[in-house]
């Protein structure tokens, strides 16, 4: 189109054409620090909760006992040992149940399901698992531990419930992980007449072990700082003595809304120390199982 | 290790694998069977939550009309006067999930573009974890921010009351913000260089490209992060029931106490209900609505991410 009689316009559009180029690479300049602004707000927030709390929280840990007494109906005594130990048997519950159930369910989803309709609906099912509110998996498990299994709002059924809520996670993760696996290690290992399950137990788990652990920390440590299936379960917010398998049972974030709902200022405090022995616990979990993670992992 | 020896060994090891051998083959059936099961715990759960929320709701609506429940307007079930109506907390649920999307969304998003477009790769491998950190910190502790931070500090410049939906919408929205976030940060990788490559060489800029090219390709991850997101935020308890309040009202004014449908279902665990009661059945019809409502938002988000996913290549 730009033939010779249009030279002036098209020196014009041209013209035009640089003028505008600098407004819109400026204009993208500023966007770029607006993206920039909108990613470091989250980190912004993150950072100031934790001093927050820091703040609040580290002066409950001056007091005697706060982590080996038990709850005090007054503001600067008693402490969380109910809550922790509870918070520990949760964990430790949660992984011997979900984790292995989790994988397995991983295992044949990957290695051993073949393609039919009811494999996709397993598939669907377990997606939709994952996106199932957590209060949601409260009702299961009164009705399923506490109701039908006669469990009652013992420490086993809230224990068994977050495990539920647990296992989506662990599967979808652990799924991702043994997909990895390249298929040359499989057929290697048949190719010197191995079983499946030989081949599965000394080459697959082994080399998806690092991913698969990945998924168990995440889920794991939402176990953990969940309160809200507890809630429905029948987790209580006050307990003199540390909780066992078939007792009533308090737990770490339970402890946490039970002193914030309570109207003296003291407890905000004891909240929030309760909150960086909760985010303690998080991070010493996610510590040993990235440990652990090294442990096993294979050099590629 | 003599040669001889070791040769010997490894024939009749290979000839005894080569054998079959039957007890071999009936562990390979168990372990599968195994296997098996631990797949159908998960159709079991789904089956357990079905069954359970739905029987106890069907002996509520036994008692409590249906119309009572969908066309009252007001929810009083602990009071003399006994309301049944769902709608306050639909109302609340609404009102925290949207002031938590309207944070979710830019700030999720913001980040997947920076992350994706203009961080240098070795500085993404760092922020990228930092930002998924918000979504592993326990949600009572957003609560405890929100209540003891965040309203506090707003009061400072609006009529808050303690308890309102603005504070537990803010800091709901920084939590799903990694989920939007990560989702988005997916599709928008996704799209091939080729795109960007052919925008550039039609002389867009880099922002015109991320508007105009990246976003609209990425449009269906997009969308179903945000209805992800959505679907988190109306299951999300903990910091409703500490921030929100607990005062069931038709209300779009954020600076007022709400209480949202997973609020009262925590308040009403917390208390005293007797199983069979009708108050702990309008837990299960509660739920039930929770339920549905969630399923219909993860189903279409799943379906958007499938059925719409650009295919290139």
């Amino acid at each position: 189109m730009a033939t010779s009689y249009q030279g002036n316009d098209f020196f014009d559009s041209s013209a035009e054409f640089t003028d505008n180029i600098e407004k819109r690479e400026s204009l993208g300049k500023v966007f770029e620090i607006i993206f920039l602004l909108g990613l470091l707000i989250g980190l912004f927030i993150l950072a100031l909760l934790v001093f927050d709390i820091c703040q609040d929280g580290l002066v409950r840990f001056v007091t005697p006992g706060f982590l080996t007494e038990t709850p005090s109906r007054f503001p600067d005594e008693g402490g969380i040992r109910p809550a922790i130990v509870g918070s520990i048997l949760l964990a430790i519950i949660v992984m011997l149940v979900a984790v292995p159930i989790g994988i397995g369910a991983a295992l044949y989803l990957e290695e051993y399901a073949p393609k039919a309709w009811w494999t996709a609906i397993i598939e669907i099912n377990i997606s939709n698992l994952a996106g199932v509110p957590s209060i949601v998996y409260g009702l299961l498990g009164l009705g399923v531990f506490n109701y039908l299994l006669g469990f009652g709002p013992a420490l086993i059924s809230g224990a068994l419930t977050l495990s539920l809520l647990s296992l989506p996670v662990i599967i979808v993760t652990s799924r991702e992980a043994i997909r990895a696996v390249p298929d040359s290690l499989r057929h290697a290992s048949y190719g010197l007449g191995v079983t499946k399950w030989q081949t599965i137990y000394h080459h697959v788990i082994p080399y998806a072990i690092p991913g698969i652990l990945t998924g168990v920390i995440i889920s794991v440590s939402r176990a953990v700082g969940d309160a809200a299936c507890l809630i429905v379960v029948g987790a209580v917010s006050f307990l003199t003595f540390d909780p066992g398998l078939f007792q009533r049972f308090m737990a770490l974030p339970i402890q946490i809304f039970s002193y914030l709902s309570r109207p003296e200022p003291g407890f905000a405090n004891s909240s929030a120390a309760t909150i960086i022995v909760m985010l303690l616990l998080i991070l010493v979990l996610n510590g040993i199982a990235i440990y652990v993670r090294q442990r096993f992992s294979i050099t590629r | 290790m003599s040669a001889i020896n070791h040769q010997n060994g490894f024939q009749e090891d290979s000839r005894r694998s080569l054998e079959k051998n039957p007890s071999e083959d009936i562990t390979e059936k168990i372990i599968a069977t195994i296997l098996f099961c631990c797949g159908l715990v998960s159709v079991l759960t789904t089956f357990g939550i079905v069954v359970i929320i739905f029987q106890v709701t069907f002996e509520f609506f036994q008692e409590v009309p249906l119309a009572d429940f969908f066309l009252d307007t007001k929810w009083t079930p602990l009071f003399a006067e006994r309301h049944f109506g769902i709608w306050p907390l639909i109302a609340g649920t609404f009102l925290t999930t949207l002031t938590a999307m309207a944070v979710a969304i830019p700030l999720g998003l913001s980040s997947a573009i920076y992350l994706s477009e203009y961080a240098q790769p070795k500085v993404a491998a760092i922020l990228r974890p930092a930002v998924e950190l918000l979504a592993g910190i326990p949600t009572v502790v957003y609560g405890y921010f929100a209540l003891l931070f965040v309203t506090p500090f707003l009061r400072n410049f609006l009529p808050l009351e303690i308890f309102n939906a603005m504070s537990a919408g803010l800091m709901m929205g920084v939590m799903i913000t990694p989920t939007v976030g990560s989702i988005s940060l997916d599709a928008i990788q996704a799209v091939p260089n080729s795109l960007r490559e052919g925008a550039y060489a039609l002389g867009i800029t880099k922002l015109e490209s991320i508007f105009k090219v990246l976003l609209p390709a990425a449009l269906s991850g997009i969308t179903a992060s945000i209805i992800l997101g959505i679907s988190r935020a109306v299951g999300e308890t903990m910091t409703v029931v500490i921030a929100a309040g607990q005062q069931p009202k038709l209300t779009v004014n954020l600076m007022e106490s709400v209480e949202t449908m997973t609020a009262y279902m925590a308040q009403i665990s917390g208390g005293d209900s007797p199983r069979g009661s009708l108050n702990f059945k309008t837990l299960y019809a509660v739920g039930a609505v929770l339920f549905l409502l969630t399923l219909a938002l993860n189903i279409v988000s799943y379906w958007i991410s499938h059925r719409f996913k650009e295919k290139y290549d």
